[in-house]
C-alpha cells in the first residue's frame, strides 16, 4: 500500500514530463502537470497515517517511508498542488504560449525532485536529489531569461553547488567514520549510521556534522549562507519561487534534521545543537535587517523564507517534544503562508508592472478580494493571531524557554516583533499610502480565478490549524520527536 | 581498513599521486590562462583515475577498475571537451580583472595547505593513524576543498568558476578513494554522471549569460543586490 503510493508520487510528475515533452501543446502541458499535481497530493495526504506504523524500506532500501519524511512530503505536494493551480493563470500572463511546455515540463520535474528527496534513504543518494533539486530550478529560476534572472540563476547555482559540496564532504567523512565500525563495505542508510554512531570517532563525527551543516545550510538558506535566496526566490516566475521557499527549502532542511539525529544518538555534548540555534538566530538577523529596509516586494517575502527557516532551525535546535513539534507545525504552516504571499507578490507584480514596493499603492482599494486575502497572508506571516504560524511559533518558543539556549528564544522574540512590525509597515504602505494625485495610476490588470483560487485553498487552512489544532496531530508529532531523540529507547525504527 | 596494513610501495605510489594532484591544484591558482586550468584539470583527473585503479590493485576492490576508467573517460575526457567548447565559445582567453594577483594567490593557497595539514594531524592523531597515507589523503581533500573556494572568490569569469567547483569535487573524489574505497560502487556512478550533468547544466546557462547579459564575468553581475 505504502510502496503503491511512493510509486504513484513518483511517477505522476514523471509521466507528466514525458507527455508534457512528446506533445508540446501548452494547454495540455498545463493540465498535465496540474493532473500530476492532484495525483501526488491525494497519494501524499494518505502519507503521514500509514507511515506511523514504523518505517517502511523499499528497493534494496534506498527508500524509506517514516513520519517525519512523510510529513515533508505532504508539506512538497501541497505547495507542488496549490503552485500548479497557480501557474495556469500566471504563466498565461507572460505570453510566451510557445515555451510553456518546457516551464511545465521543468516544474514537474522541480516538484517530483522535491517530493523525492525525503524518500532517499541512503545518505549519499540524498546528497543526489538535493543536487537535481538545485540543476532543475536554476533552469526555472532562469526561464524569463532576463538579464536578472539569469544572473539570479548563476548566483544560485554557483553559490548553492559550492555549498553542497561541503555537504558531499561531510557525507563521505561520515561513510569513513563509520567504516571503522562496520567495515569497509556498508549501506550507508541513516539507521545504520545511526546505530553505528556511538562508536564513531568523535572529532570525525564532529567535522563530518558541521560540514553536512554548512552544505545542507547553504541550500535551507540559513545566513550567513543565504545569499542566493534573495536572487533566486525574487527573479523566478512567482510559482517557482513558492515552490522553492514552500518545498525545496524544507526538503533541505529533512538532510540537517536526520544528520542531527545521527550525531545526537552518540551525545556528542551541546555544540551540534548550539550551532544549529546559532545558525538559526543570526538567520532571523539578518532577515529582520533587510525586511526592514527592503525595496522588492518579491525579495521582501524571500527574506521572509530566511526568517521562517531560521526559526524552524531553531525549532530543530531546540528539540526535544516541543522544539521538534513546533518545527514540524511550521513547516506546515510556512508552506502554506509562504505560498500564499508569493502568489500575491506575483499578482500584484503583473498587475502593476513592476517590483517595486514605492510603486505598488492602494491594492486594497483596486484588488478587494484578492488585496484581502494577500493582507491577510500577511497578518499571518508576521505571526500574528489567529493563525497557524502564531501557534507554531509560540510552540517553539516555548521549547526554547524550557531548554538550555534561553538567550536565543529571547532573541528570537525580539527580532520576531521587529520583523512585524517592519513587514507590515511595508503593507501599510503599499494598502493605505493615497497615490500621489499627479501620477496618473497604472492600469491594473485584474487577477483571474486561476490565481484567487489557491491564495483562497492556502488561507483557509491557514486559519483552521490557527484556532484547532487535532490531537491526531499532535501525537503524529509526538511519535516523530521520538523518533529523532537518543533517549526514547526506539533508536534506529522511528528514522 | 584498507590503510592499516599496506606496502610502503603502495603508501608512497598513493602518497605520489595525491600530492600529485595537489600541485596541478596550485597551477590552477597560479595561472591565469583558462586554457592552462583546463589542462590541469585534465591531468588531475588522469592521476585520480589512476589513483582509483591502483587503490583497486592493492586492496583487492575490483570495482575500482570499473570506477577508473569511468573517472578516466568522464572526468578525464568528457568534461575537459566540454568545458573546451565552452571556453572557445566564450573569446576570453585569460581573466582580466583579477582581484587578488596569481603570486598573492599562490601564499594564500600555502596558507590553506597549512591548515588542512593541522586540521588532518589533529584528526589522524586521535583515530591513532597519524603518519599514515590517511593523514595526507585528508590534508589533500582538505586543501582542495579550501584552494576550490579560493578561486571560486579570487576569479570571476565563468569557467573559472566551473573550475573552481570541480576541484572541490576532485579534492572530495581522491580522498574518498584512499579513505573509503569501499564505498557503493552505485554511489560513485551516480555521482560521475550527476557531475556530468552539473557541467552540461553551467554550459547552457553560460550560453544565456553570453546571449542575454553580454558578459560571463561576475564582477559585472551586479544587478541583484540588498
Amino acid at each position: 500500500m505504502v510502496g503503491a503510493l511512493l510509486l504513484t508520487i513518483v511517477l505522476a510528475p514523471s509521466a507528466a514530463i514525458v507527455l508534457i515533452l512528446l506533445a508540446r501543446r501548452p494547454r495540455l502541458a498545463e493540465g498535465l502537470n496540474l493532473a500530476a499535481s492532484v495525483i501526488a497530493f491525494l497519494a501524499a495526504l494518505a502519507l503521514p497515517a500509514l507511515s506511523l506504523t514504523g518505517a517502511h524500506v523499499y528497493w534494496a532500501s534506498y527508500i524509506i517511508l517514516d513520519p517525519f519524511g512523510a510529513w515533508v512530503i505532504l508539506c512538497s505536494a501541497i505547495v507542488y498542488l496549490l503552485a500548479s493551480i497557480y501557474a495556469i493563470g500566471y504563466m498565461r500572463l507572460l505570453e510566451e504560449e510557445d515555451s510553456l511546455p518546457r516551464f511545465y515540463a521543468l516544474f514537474a520535474g522541480f516538484g517530483l525532485t522535491t517530493l523525492v528527496g525525503p524518500m532517499m534513504n541512503s545518505a549519499g543518494l540524498y546528497w543526489i536529489a538535493i543536487e537535481l533539486t538545485t540543476l532543475v530550478s536554476a533552469f526555472l529560476v532562469a526561464f524569463e531569461r532576463a538579464p536578472e534572472s539569469i544572473e539570479a540563476a548563476w548566483k544560485y547555482i554557483i553559490v548553492v553547488s559550492g555549498g553542497i559540496s561541503l555537504a558531499l564532504l561531510g557525507t563521505v567523512l561520515f561513510y569513513w567514520a563509520g567504516s571503522f565500525v562496520l567495515g569497509p563495505h556498508y549501506d550507508m542508510t541513516w539507521a545504520v549510521l545511526r546505530g553505528a554512531a556511538p562508536q564513531m570517532n568523535p572529532a570525525v563525527l564532529l567535522l563530518a556534522f558541521l560540514l553536512v551543516l554548512v552544505g545542507y545550510g547553504t541550500k535551507v538558506g540559513l545566513a550567513p549562507m543565504h545569499t542566493w535566496l534573495p536572487d533566486a526566490h525574487s527573479e523566478g516566475p512567482a510559482p517557482v519561487s513558492a515552490l522553492l521557499s514552500g518545498a525545496l527549502l524544507n526538503t533541505a532542511m529533512v538532510g540537517i534534521v536526520r544528520y542531527l539525529a545521527i550525531i545526537e544518538a552518540a551525545h556528542p555534548g551541546p555544540l551540534p545543537r548550539l550551532v544549529l540555534v546559532v545558525l538559526g538566530a543570526f538567520s532571523l538577523f539578518v532577515a529582520a535587517m533587510f525586511i526592514v529596509r527592503q525595496r522588492g516586494i518579491k525579495r521582501l517575502m524571500a527574506y521572509s523564507s530566511v526568517e521562517h527557516m531560521g526559526i524552524m532551525a531553531l525549532g530543530f535546535g531546540f528539540g526535544g517534544v516541543l522544539g521538534v513539534a513546533g518545527a514540524l507545525y511550521h513547516m506546515l504552516n510556512h508552506t502554506l503562508n509562504k505560498s500564499l504571499m508569493f502568489f500575491g507578490a506575483g499578482s500584484m507584480m503583473r498587475s502593476y508592472q513592476t517590483k517595486d514596493i514605492g510603486a505598488i499603492r492602494d491594492v486594497g482599494r483596486r484588488f478587494p478580494v484578492v488585496g484581502a486575502l494577500w493582507l491577510a497572508g500577511a497578518v499571518a506571516i508576521t505571526g500574528a493571531p489567529p493563525f497557524g504560524l502564531f501557534a507554531s511559533e509560540f510552540t517553539i518558543l516555548r521549547a526554547g524557554l524550557r531548554g538550555p539556549q534561553v538567550w536565543a528564544a529571547i532573541v528570537m522574540a525580539l527580532l520576531l516583533i521587529v520583523i512585524f512590525i517592519a513587514f507590515l509597515n511595508h503593507f501599510r504602505e503599499m494598502y493605505f499610502t493615497p497615490t500621489p494625485a499627479e501620477a496618473e495610476p497604472a492600469p491594473a490588470r485584474p487577477v483571474g480565478a486561476w490565481c484567487a483560487v489557491p491564495m483562497w485553498l492556502a488561507l483557509v487552512p491557514l486559519l483552521v490549524f490557527g484556532l484547532w489544532w487535532p490531537e491526531a496531530i499532535w501525537q503524529y508529532f509526538g511519535a516523530i520527536a521520538h523518533g529523532l531523540t537518543p533517549s526514547s529507547g526506539v533508536i534506529g525504527t522511528g528514522l | 581498513m584498507l590503510v592499516a596494513h599496506l606496502s610502503p610501495l603502495a603508501a608512497s605510489l598513493f602518497s605520489l599521486i595525491a600530492i600529485a594532484s595537489l600541485l596541478l591544484a596550485f597551477v590552477m591558482l597560479g595561472s591565469r590562462w583558462l586554457r592552462h586550468y583546463l589542462y590541469a584539470f585534465a591531468l588531475e583527473s588522469w592521476l585520480i583515475a589512476a589513483l582509483s585503479a591502483a587503490v583497486g590493485y592493492y586492496g583487492q576492490y575490483p570495482e575500482l577498475y570499473l570506477i577508473a576508467v569511468l573517472t578516466a573517460v568522464f572526468r578525464g575526457c568528457l568534461l575537459p571537451y566540454l568545458l573546451l567548447r565552452i571556453v572557445r565559445r566564450l573569446n576570453v582567453a585569460r581573466e582580466l580583472h583579477v582581484v587578488v594577483q596569481a603570486s598573492s594567490s599562490l601564499v594564500i593557497g600555502a596558507f590553506a595547505v597549512v591548515f588542512a595539514l593541522v586540521v588532518a594531524t589533529h584528526i589522524g592523531d586521535t583515530l591513532g593513524l597519524g603518519g599514515t597515507v590517511v593523514v595526507l589523503a585528508l590534508t589533500v581533500m582538505l586543501s582542495m576543498k579550501l584552494i576550490g573556494f579560493l578561486m571560486l572568490t579570487v576569479r570571476h569569469e565563468a569557467i573559472s568558476q566551473i573550475l573552481g567547483l570541480l576541484v572541490l569535487e576532485n579534492g572530495i573524489f581522491l580522498g574518498s578513494q584512499i579513505l573509503v574505497p569501499g564505498m557503493p560502487l552505485l554511489l560513485e556512478i551516480v555521482i560521475l554522471f550527476d557531475l556530468l550533468i552539473i557541467v552540461a547544466c553551467f554550459g547552457l546557462l553560460v550560453q544565456y549569460l553570453i546571449s542575454h547579459v553580454g558578459t560571463t564575468s561576475s564582477l559585472k553581475l551586479r544587478r541583484l543586490v540588498g
